[in-house]
């Protein structure tokens, strides 16, 4: 007689099945992540001799072919500190509406489609609308403003997207004490939400961070020159970039030593990766740091 | 969308209208202005890019042969032709190559990370997709510039490295981890207690897989695909690099081609402003932008259905 645990040659095979299934997914996303792992690899290996405080502190010489990145390097932290200037404020405050005041109508459905879209429309979109609307148009003239604007918009998404998500993490009772106090919206906010969503805030901004970094497309017109001599002096002023600098180096500029590219391309992943692991520990810790 | 505070009866007369009440209501409409500044860049840049290019639309283009014509010679000195239809090609075939690599890869690892890693790896997992998803562009590119391009000459005895094959791989694996993680999220919000209904039925995990989470997550992973297509779509760096740069209708994975994206990036530099050439390129970006926009609306009902459902 047989017992209703027994394994019956079905179980067997829907056993050896999901094993097989198992296998192949996890095959499927080691597929995805090795070639990555052997892409760094390679970075590191063929770029690694370049790094050093030379070539971070000096300039490029003889036509870019040789020396280091310096402007390119300063030019990046311009640039991302205009589009920061503008999109954290401007992000931030989206976020507090879209969490803390938006009701559930079409004008909130509508600005959620907006950033959707933001975040979807192609860069090149985005540089030619920079082209149109700041360097024609407001008449900035290509430079670090005109840039930086550029990116505020392109990567302003992401911050609505982390505040939002930690804003609305925070307890709706803390809000409903908070506001049966007597205290009104705005005080419930400063006081309450916002306190415990800071470090999710931080979290978005680094994020915003590492992709302003690499963004390049939207920068070439509208702010970062291939090649200066001297350093920006203002925001009025055009710029080098690290990411247009590695498109340089490898594509425009003849006669370019092979480690070169490699190098750049080594700073550039090795920002956005530790801002993004930055990111990345900081929410971990928030998570187990969590009182509620 | 949030419980309204405690309404007194006779609705706002109680207001004490004291500082902290006017405050109140200037940081209102300081938080409205953001919210809608999204709105306002939205339409800002329908307006700018439409602006160039509204001038060369209305007199120059000629819009059969813009979407037809497999020549785009734009500084052809007697006889300027402004087709768009191998660029067209070129950016669908480096897409849809991208596409057949990211999407099996992607939906695999999704399901691997949502129904069967556990714990710590499950950690690592969605650690490593999230920074796979941060590498930037240009860095993407000049790795199919540099590795790719070497590797495919020497593989396949092919004399240009540069091609659909490279762009594709490229593409592929730069859109994968976004899909992955959208459609990860798409399982994640499919009940626990569908799991366990159809566990205590006796269904074996791939039973429970193809007949129970992938049915009810359809419309969340159809968004993340449709997500990962518009991503391809938009891409410009890499694909500008990785392609090869060649106007060409391609026939097979070893032809150079040329994206849309990547035609603007490479020649806006060298237009004059308000030339025909110059408002072509911002023909290619509005239409570039008409595309990508209905994509990402799409992927928001797809989506939004689901959370309704």
């Amino acid at each position: 007689m047989s017992h209703i645990y027994s394994i019956t040659p079905l179980n067997e095979l829907n056993h050896r099945k999901d094993k097989l299934l198992r296998l192949l997914f996890l095959m499927m996303i080691v597929t995805l992540i090795v070639p990555v792992l052997i892409i760094l690899g390679t970075l590191i290996y063929k770029g690694g001799s370049m790094i050093s405080m030379e070539f971070l502190f000096t300039f490029p010489k003889n036509g870019m072919t040789a020396g280091g990145i310096f402007p390119a390097l300063l030019g990046t932290i311009w640039l991302v500190a205009v589009a920061l200037l503008v999109s954290v404020p401007l992000g931030v405050a989206a976020a507090i509406y879209l969490s803390e005041y938006a009701l559930d109508n079409w004008l909130t459905r509508l600005i959620n489609i907006c950033i959707i879209n933001l975040a979807g429309v192609p860069s090149i979109v985005h540089a030619l609308h920079g082209f149109g609307a700041f360097v024609i148009f407001a008449k900035m003239g290509t430079s670090i403003l005109a840039a930086g604007l550029t990116l505020a918009i392109m990567t302003m998404p992401v911050v609505i997207v982390a505040t939002k998500e930690s804003l609305q993490s925070v307890p709706h009772a803390f809000r409903v004490a908070c506001w049966n106090m007597g205290a009104t919206r705005w005080q419930t906010i400063r006081r309450v939400v916002l306190p415990n969503a800071t470090s999710g805030i931080l979290t978005g901004i680094i994020l915003e961070v590492s992709r302003t970094v690499g963004e390049t497309a939207p920068i070439m017109f509208t702010g970062a020159a291939f090649f200066l001599p001297f350093l920006p002096e203002g925001i009025f002023d055009q710029t080098m970039a690290l990411s247009l600098h590695l498109f340089v180096v490898a594509t425009q500029v003849p006669g370019v030593p092979d480690a070169l590219p490699y190098g750049v391309a080594l700073v550039l992943i090795g920002m956005v990766l530790i801002l993004n692991s930055l990111s990345i520990a900081f929410r971990i810790y928030l998570r187990n740091k969590k009182k509620w | 969308m949030k419980e309204q505070p405690l309404t007194i009866q006779n609705g706002e007369a109680d207001d004490q209208w004291d500082l902290a009440w006017f405050v109140d209501k200037a940081v209102q409409f300081i938080m409205f202005v953001g919210g809608i500044s999204a709105i306002v860049f939205i339409l800002s840049i329908i307006v700018f890019v439409v602006e160039q290019g509204f001038q060369f639309i209305y007199e120059t283009l000629d819009f059969a042969q813009f979407f037809t014509s497999p020549r785009w010679r734009p500084t052809s000195e007697w006889n300027p032709t402004y087709g768009i239809l191998a660029l067209m090609a070129g950016t669908a075939s480096i897409t849809g190559l991208a596409m057949l690599i990211a999407i099996p890869f992607s939906l695999g690892a999704a399901i691997y990370i949502a129904e069967f890693a556990q714990g710590r790896t499950r950690e690592t997992l969605k650690v490593m997709v999230e920074l796979l998803a941060a590498i930037p562009s240009v860095v993407w590119g000049f790795i199919g510039l540099s590795i790719m391009n070497k590797l495919i000459i020497d593989w396949f005895d092919v004399p240009v490295g540069l091609t659909v094959l490279n762009s594709g791989v490229i593409l592929g694996l730069m859109a994968a981890p976004i899909v992955t993680s959208i459609a990860e999220d798409a399982l994640k919000a499919v009940p626990d207690s569908y799991r366990e209904a159809a566990e205590a039925m006796g269904a074996s995990r791939w039973q429970i897989i193809f007949h129970v989470v992938l049915p009810a997550a359809r419309n969340g992973l159809l968004g993340a695909v449709l997500l990962g297509v518009g991503r391809g779509f938009g891409e410009t760096m890499a694909v500008l690099m990785a392609s090869g740069h060649a106007i060409n209708l391609p026939t097979s994975v070893f032809d150079s081609v040329r994206a849309l994206t990547a035609t603007i990036a490479a020649e806006l530099g060298e237009t004059a402003q308000g030339s025909d050439h110059y408002g072509a390129l911002f023909a290619i970006g509005i239409f570039l932008f008409i595309i990508t926009f209905a994509i990402n609306l799409l992927a928001d009902l797809v989506v939004r259905d689901v959370r309704k459902s």
